[in-house]
């Protein structure tokens, strides 16, 4: 839920990294983290178990600058994607104004990605959310690997309502930048229509 | 969305620094359940507000979530003890999570009070956000954002 703050002249959006485990959710949050300003980010919060999966979520806060005198910030999140943290999952989609879905482009994980969009919008739909009318975009992540499945036959199984769609390499940083800003750019719009 | 106005905050603001002065608290956050910071008195520098809204609030949900398990409707209160400093976690008017960080200067009790008067307070502010929060009839007033144009947009990514 995008808080709008009078006073302190300040819009706060939140926006989840959904997908199934390993896909690189807390990847793509890594690399946003290492390349924006000091000034601009604060810390990145990682719950993670002992062996670096994450066990309850990422986090990490944003500041875009200003629009109309307004200092825009986004709370990224990812939540945990191994499937028996459901009720993990559930609980960050608490408020969320986007939703970024971080699909693992190797063949042998198209279930994983085709159960993680239905659970995605099973707990959106908990949430009184519809998946269709959310700001989101999907990432076809680990384009580089060789076992990638091609992107239309990806894009047939996992686009949901032709949300923008981007290919990328999260450990390189590629498709990363693209993948937020098509987000955000979706939820200031929505703040304009209200 | 919620939308917090200038006198609104300034009577948050208002209730939290009485709250830190008649609880002896070092510092007091008001944070939004869905982890954003709404306002806070005291030592905060000391702390990172931002940080700390995100994990209060994932606290909160998280028990929350284990109320739910067991058929409770919610945990009304939270209390992490430190050696040297203490959280005190309560839910006001549903929505809100006020967080108190104490130490040996005040006491477990203290504070239970205290907070048990500033949520009444505070919980009226939150009512009257909810009245404004309601257009009267007849009153459209134009948001600020309705003019955002897509140059505006563009201009956030372009640094």
């Amino acid at each position: 839920m995008t808080f709008i703050n009078y006073a302190a002249k300040e819009i706060n959006c939140k926006i989840v990294y959904y997908g199934p485990g390993l896909g690189g959710k807390t990847t793509n949050l890594q690399y946003i983290y290492n390349k924006t300003a000091p000034d601009r980010k604060g810390k990145m919060i990682s719950l993670a178990t002992e062996a670096d999966r994450t066990l309850f979520f990422d986090f990490l806060p944003l500041d875009l600058g200003s629009i109309r005198g307004f200092t825009t910030r986004f709370h990224l999140y990812t939540v945990p994607g191994q499937v028996f943290y459901d009720a993990s999952r559930k609980l960050i989609l608490k408020g969320v104004d986007g939703v970024i879905f971080v699909a693992d482009s190797q063949r042998e994980r198209m279930e994983a990605n085709v159960e993680s969009i239905r659970n995605l919008e099973s707990n959106l739909r908990d949430h009184g959310f519809d998946l269709k009318t959310v700001p989101s975009a999907l990432q076809f992540n680990k384009r580089d690997l060789p076992n990638a499945m091609p992107v239309d036959e990806m894009y047939r199984m996992l686009n949901y309502k032709r949300e923008p769609t981007f290919e990328a390499v999260a450990v390189q940083g590629v498709g990363v930048f693209d993948t937020l800003k098509a987000v955000a750019k979706q939820i200031l719009v929505e703040l304009r229509k209200r | 969305m919620e939308v917090v106005f200038e006198p609104e905050f300034r009577r948050l603001e208002d209730a939290l620094k009485r709250l830190r002065q008649d609880a002896n608290a070092k510092a007091v956050f008001l944070i939004d359940k869905n982890g954003q910071h709404i306002a806070a008195a005291g030592e905060t520098e000391e702390f990172d507000s931002t940080s700390l809204a995100s994990l209060t609030a994932g606290n909160v949900a998280a028990t929350d979530g284990l109320a739910k398990l067991i058929g409770e409707r919610e945990f009304s209160v939270l209390f992490h003890e430190g050696q040297r400093d203490h959280i005190h976690i309560s839910i006001v008017a549903r929505r809100a999570i006020l967080l108190v960080i104490f130490d040996e200067r005040s006491s477990l009790g203290l504070v239970r009070l205290r907070v048990k008067r500033a949520s009444v307070e505070l919980k009226k502010v939150f009512d009257e956000m909810d009245r404004k929060a309601i257009p009267e009839e007849g009153v459209t007033e134009p948001s600020p954002f309705s003019e955002i144009t897509d140059e505006d947009i563009d201009a956030l990514f372009s640094e």
